[in-house]
């Protein structure tokens, strides 16, 4: 399931528009993810709070919106990019990958909020691909 | 038995009372088939499915869609026991149609976008949180009769 040309074009042109809100679309995604997928708040038992608005969930939606971004430069060898982050989810976070899809979906549903007319099912299975693909390469060095 | 607070339940008959059966029924079974085609081998009846404006024009599929989004009408009416509403459909769906149940899972996150969409901004946290309840509770009893 590699990403085409057309497919990383749509993935860039989506991170265009997207970039500028990272935050706000970090925090958001998180928050759906925590409260639709409540096993997911295990991760997350040192913060403070883990309420939408909260300082701790933003900062982190941030910092993943971050590293998103910087997957994006690195589309045409994610693997290779990844290493670092691959490492520090395998030994340090241990994240059970089947977590990465549901956070993936709830990115989709904020871009499906923020981009009504524009998130097609063409660009959906676009940037599917590539969030399949990033956690793909996210859960490299897991064994 | 699913519990369901006052609020989930006014939050899943808001978003059907709203709904376009026909539109959202089309558009989550083209978004699903066009995201994830392997889903289309199930579809081989369909007429053609060669690409995604294809299969966005196709008639049957729309036809279909809106079948869903009737039977998903039927788990509404029936909340309190969509486990036994659904065991018909269930068999149905593991013995005539052979459907790999994880396809269910896939439809319904389609679903949930293309809401999301409709929706805008006014799809909250705790109005996904509700809706993806009442879609996982339809999934569950969708693949409850499998043997």
């Amino acid at each position: 399931m590699s990403l085409t040309p057309k497919d990383k074009a749509t993935v860039k042109l989506f991170w265009g528009r997207m970039s500028g809100k990272a935050e706000l679309i970090g925090a958001d995604a998180l928050s759906r993810m925590l409260a639709v997928y409540p096993q997911t708040k295990t991760y997350f038992s040192h913060w403070k709070s883990l309420s939408p608005g909260s300082p701790d969930v933003k900062k982190h939606g941030k910092t993943i919106m971050m590293g998103i971004g910087d997957a994006v430069t690195k589309m045409d060898d994610l693997e290779r990019g990844l290493l670092t982050l691959s490492e520090l989810h395998a030994f340090k976070l241990r994240v059970d990958p089947t977590n990465f899809k549901l956070l993936s979906l709830n990115i989709l549903v904020v871009m499906a909020i923020m981009f009504p007319d524009d998130f097609t099912p063409m660009a959906h299975l676009a940037v599917d691909k590539f969030l399949c693909a990033l956690a793909l390469a996210l859960s490299e060095k897991y064994r | 038995m699913v519990e369901w607070t006052d609020s989930e339940r006014a939050v899943i008959t808001s978003i059907f009372s709203n709904l376009d059966y026909e539109e959202i029924g089309r558009k989550s079974l083209c978004r699903c088939l066009i995201v994830y085609p392997w889903t289309q081998r199930y579809f081989g009846g369909f007429g053609n499915l060669y690409n995604a404006e294809t299969i966005l024009c196709n008639p049957l599929i729309a036809a279909h869609g809106t079948k869903i989004l009737h039977g998903l009408d039927r788990a509404l009416k029936n909340m309190d026991d969509i486990k036994n509403t659904y065991a018909e459909l269930s068999l149905l769906h593991s013995d005539k149609l052979h459907v790999d149940p994880d396809n269910f899972r896939l439809l319904a996150d389609c679903l949930t976008v293309v809401i999301a969409a409709k929706m805008g901004p006014a799809f909250t946290v705790e109005t996904q949180v509700a809706w993806q309840k009442f879609l996982s509770v339809v999934v569950s009893a969708l693949g409850r009769q499998y043997h």
